[in-house]
């Protein structure tokens, strides 16, 4: 590249911009997300865990205040990108070894991608997705 | 004309002799049923902005020089009706990921460099005893070219790599344009296999870097469908791992060149139709 050419790389805009791409493009954003989400959470995890070591009323102070409303939400919240996260996986497993996604074939068009082709599986494991959060949420909310 | 509009063109202008950031300028044309972006700049070129650039030459979605980011989207100008954007305020600009050589124009040297080095060409581990005693010729029967024949319509208009998610972060990653090369040359039974191309596909920046957005089979223009492509050669790859799937290098001279001839002496031509 000539030092007088802007490089023009999208970078993290790229990354996160799903703009009038299809759905797919969008699960590809919440994946990864949902995934950066689910580390997150581990790290904070192991800092939660870790406040035993100050005794056992620092614990159960700690458990009082998770069992409060708030974290009633967040803790939905982390469970629904567990499972968005994990169905999601499910679908790209299959996907990335060219399951559902028919055979090779002449372009004609109007083209008809594979990601079309693929989609019905899709929409199956997001349906299948939001009835875990529903059932998450009924049990969690209203036990 | 009936049905005409007066449309914005907003375009990012950059002329790296005379500007030291890029800008964007605003132009109002007139665009009827029909008329492409392409069109639309040529009619801008020629009536208010004469120092505006692009690159295109074929005006017809085979030579793929006209990619531009239309409306925030990858496309080829002259593939794209201005009236079917839907939209009173078009932006374009030049396709993104790429080094901005002027205005529209972008340099597409990282696409041929990635494309290099996945080998797009037929290897075979016989090549030079068969260059040098051809004894015949390599059949295809129809499956068998049906098996990468989609992935030979790529133009290399480098729409997917302006698309891809990957390629905005990852500069190295080899994007979609030479992995789907690199898997229509691997699939091909003339070709001894993808084990010529480990070292690039298989590699940090190689087909696991594809996290599967799709957005590049959404741009291609040709319906060539990269993402297919990767993930198929995924697959080839995972198998290849494993110890299955190693394709039988075909056999070279598979019919001998005198029963060609003959085949194609029997062979009757067509009947005539000008006398």
């Amino acid at each position: 590249m000539k030092n007088n050419q802007p490089a023009r790389r999208l970078g993290l805009r790229g990354w996160v911009y799903a703009g009038k791409y299809s759905f797919e493009r969008y699960l590809y954003l919440g994946h990864r997300l949902s995934g950066l989400g689910l580390v997150a959470y581990m790290v904070l995890h192991i800092v939660e865990t870790a406040n035993r070591m100050r005794g056992e009323q620092a614990w159960a102070e700690l458990m009082a205040l998770f069992a409060s409303p708030p974290f009633k939400v967040i803790e939905y919240l982390l469970f629904a990108l567990a499972v968005f996260h994990a169905m999601n996986g499910i679908r790209l497993f299959l996907v990335e070894l060219a399951f559902f996604s028919g055979k090779p074939q002449e372009p004609v068009y109007p083209y008809k991608s594979s990601v079309l082709k693929h989609r019905p599986l899709t929409y199956v494991v997001m349906i299948l997705a939001g009835l875990l959060m529903a059932l998450g949420g009924s049990s969690l909310f209203f036990p | 004309m009936p049905g005409e509009k007066i449309i914005t063109f907003r375009i990012r202008r950059f002329d790296p002799e005379a500007d030291s950031a890029p800008h964007w300028e605003s132009y109002a044309v007139s665009v009827f049923e029909g008329m492409t972006v392409l069109e639309a700049l040529h009619k801008i070129k020629a009536e208010q902005a004469p120092t505006l650039a692009w690159r295109s030459s074929c005006r017809m979605g085979v030579c793929g020089s006209c990619g531009m980011f239309v409306n925030q989207l990858p496309q080829l100008a002259c593939q794209t009706q201005v009236l079917h954007l839907k939209a009173d305020v078009i932006s374009i600009e030049p396709l993104p990921n790429y080094p901005n050589v002027k205005d529209l124009v972008p340099d597409l040297q990282p696409l041929f460099e990635k494309h290099t080095q996945v080998k797009p060409f037929i290897i075979r581990l016989d090549d030079i005893q068969e260059m040098e005693h051809p004894a015949g010729e390599f059949l295809q029967t129809p499956e068998e070219r049906e098996a990468f024949s989609q992935f030979t319509y790529c133009i290399k208009c480098g729409l997917c790599l302006a698309a891809c998610p990957t390629v905005a972060t990852d500069p190295h990653f080899l994007g979609p344009q030479a992995l789907t090369q690199a898997y229509r040359y691997s699939a091909d039974n003339r070709d001894d296999g993808v084990y010529n191309r480990l070292d690039s596909v298989d590699a940090f920046h190689g087909a696991y870097q594809c996290h599967m957005a799709g957005a590049c089979s959404h741009a291609c223009p040709k319906g060539v469908d990269p993402a297919f492509a990767i993930q198929l050669l995924k697959r080839t790859l995972v198998l290849d791992h494993f110890g299955f799937g190693k394709k039988e290098a075909q056999t070279a001279a598979v019919l001998p060149l005198a029963d060609v001839v003959k085949a194609l002496e029997e062979f009757a031509p067509p009947p005539r139709t000008v006398k």
